[in-house]
């Protein structure tokens, strides 16, 4: 059984905008999915329709087999969700937000106290819990609405875009977090603006733009499918010239010692290091150029804009 | 949800709309009270001593059920107007949206709130008025329903008037123009039957006029209105607010999009 099957959705607004014109999806049990897309391209529409925030016009929602608008209690029973938007009541408590939200799924206020506890601690929050929501930082708002939406302990997470504008120390926190309720067995649907957090974490993808999937398959199929990579290296040139070329690399001087190398997939890195070192040069660091994936949804959005515009 | 499932969600919306207003019961219970104990001095003991008798009551004791019933309406009303506009304003009414609640329960539950502040101050101004007349309550049963069904009604109308506010501006609309005059209106200060024939028969199709008075009858054992007649208009009222605010919560309408 899937934990969410999308077939064919559509919404149009009252205002005649169409926010989505057919997405499909299916995401495993278990999964952590990435759903990426630029700005506007139907993410959250998405998720407000599976978490029935937002109402379709026509298609096919189904969450662990339930449909959303026949079963909508069972569906809405195994699905937490983490908007983008903090949606919580800034005048409550933290253990009382989460209590209550636990409550709203019939879950008794003792077995409710017991998971807020719970949950509050694994997201470091415990000792803010008489604290009004509003004294709360950017970052811890961001874990209290995590919190909030594993209070009833959902089968599907869904995060909005969880980790905007959260410092980089607590990204990676939450990240160790997510993976942690993942291999627990909660399937996971994230997007995200961070495509190295969707690299790391996700181990299926599927991209929207304008309100059409463009693109569903599991992230290592796709990331093999860049046929070249940008490394950029630092050198020490021992005084030596750098060369102009290397074969089967394309190479950009950035300044006397760093070099910008784009080689194709096929090709290995020993020759580069090779052709330096006959050179009299040392590779002293190398890193990516750009995010693998960053490159991989650029080509995506590109092709189907090449496409678009062909006479 | 199992029915246990659903009791427990109900008994937590209504908790939480209690705390709400007891966190804040400075700016919730205290000031209506005060208010109304200003009507007692000033309406029913300085200007009630020059008017005389209302029938076999003096007129304190005569204003007593409408100022009582008129603090019980607008706290009613004011608590689910402010607190649903303020759950879709901050958009924490999501909370409730996304989950397996049914929407009768997200209804009921704020109804709840509403009646239970409403017969806070509706009592805590009834106490006050025995500092200013004796009451000899005439029908407790009467009493106790009429301030449920009439803070149950004002609590739905501030249901309605929320979901469709756009701003907190909008929430005064109702309360402003409609509910202050029909309260006045509606023969607090005065019987019906000191008006002329025109007006008593204009004043007939004011609603709260019916609660008033019901709710007179079963504090001194005297109305302008029949009370079979009061029933039936406050019940169908009710009736016909529970089912349109049901249908607006369930197409969604100024919640989901």
């Amino acid at each position: 059984m899937k934990a969410l099957s999308i077939n064919n959705l559509h919404k149009t607004y009252p205002n005649g905008f169409s926010a989505l014109k057919g997405v499909n999806l299916e995401v495993e049990q278990g999964d952590f999915f990435a759903l990426l897309g630029a700005n506007g391209a139907g993410k959250s529409t998405t998720i407000g329709i599976i978490s029935s925030l937002v109402n379709k016009t026509s298609g096919e929602v189904s969450v662990f087999g339930y449909d959303i608008n026949t079963q909508t209690s069972l569906a809405k029973s195994c699905i937490g969700l983490v908007p983008q938007e903090f949606n919580f009541n800034v005048f409550e408590p933290l253990e009382e937000i989460l209590i209550n939200q636990a409550g709203y799924y019939g879950i008794p206020r003792s077995l409710a106290k017991q998971r807020a506890e719970k949950y509050l601690k694994q997201l470091q929050l415990w000792d803010k819990r008489r604290e009004m929501a509003r004294e709360l930082s950017g970052g811890m708002k961001r874990r209290l609405m995590i919190a909030r939406a594993l209070v009833h302990e959902p089968r599907l997470l869904i995060l909005d875009e969880p980790t905007a504008g959260v410092d980089i120390e607590i990204r990676r926190s939450m990240w160790d977090f997510l993976k942690q309720i993942n291999n627990e067995g909660v399937t996971i649907i994230l997007t995200t603006h961070y495509l190295e957090e969707a690299e790391s974490l996700c181990n299926r993808i599927a991209i929207i733009d304008k309100g059409v999937t463009k693109e569903q398959t599991d992230m290592k199929s796709l990331l093999s499918s860049l046929n070249n990579e940008t490394f950029v290296l630092d050198l020490n040139t021992n005084d030596h010239k750098i060369p102009d070329s290397v074969e089967g690399c394309e190479m950009i001087l950035i300044d006397n010692s760093t070099i910008e190398v784009n080689i194709a997939k096929t090709h290995s890195l020993n020759d580069l290091f090779d052709a330096l070192s006959r050179h009299g040069i040392d590779v002293m660091s190398m890193r990516n150029k750009t995010n693998r994936l960053e490159q991989l949804f650029l080509n995506v959005l590109d092709d189907q804009t090449q496409a678009r515009n062909k006479p | 949800m199992t029915f246990s499932e659903q009791f427990v969600a109900f008994k937590t919306i209504v908790i939480k709309e209690y705390l709400r207003f007891m966190r804040i019961w400075v700016q919730t219970l205290i000031p209506p009270v005060i208010t109304v104990a200003l009507y007692f001095v000033i309406f029913g003991n300085l200007i009630g001593s020059q008017i005389g008798n209302i029938g076999e009551f003096t007129y304190m004791q005569f204003i007593v059920p409408g100022l009582v019933l008129m603090a019980l309406i607008s706290n009613s009303y004011a608590n689910v107007v402010s607190s649903f506009y303020g759950s879709k304003f901050q958009r924490n009414i999501e909370e409730m949206l996304i989950s397996p609640l049914p929407n009768y329960l997200i209804l009921i539950g704020f109804i709840s709130g509403g009646i239970a502040r409403g017969v806070i101050v509706g009592l805590s101004v009834l106490v006050v008025s025995l500092f200013f007349s004796d009451l000899h309550i005439h029908s407790y049963l009467i009493t106790i329903i009429v301030f449920l069904l009439t803070s149950t009604l004002f609590s739905l109308a501030g249901i309605i008037n929320a979901i469709y506010a756009n701003s907190f501006d909008d929430i005064t609309i109702i309360p402003t123009f409609v509910l202050t005059p029909l309260t006045y209106l509606g023969g607090i200060f005065y019987s019906i039957q000191m008006l002329p024939e025109f007006w008593q028969q204009v004043s007939l199709i004011n609603p709260i006029l019916y609660m008033i008075n019901a709710f007179r009858y079963g504090l001194l054992g005297v109305s302008d209105i029949s009370l079979s007649h009061a029933f039936i208009i406050i019940i169908g009222f009710i009736i016909a607010l529970f089912m349109f605010s049901l249908h607006l919560l369930n197409s969604g309408k100024g919640l989901k999009h």
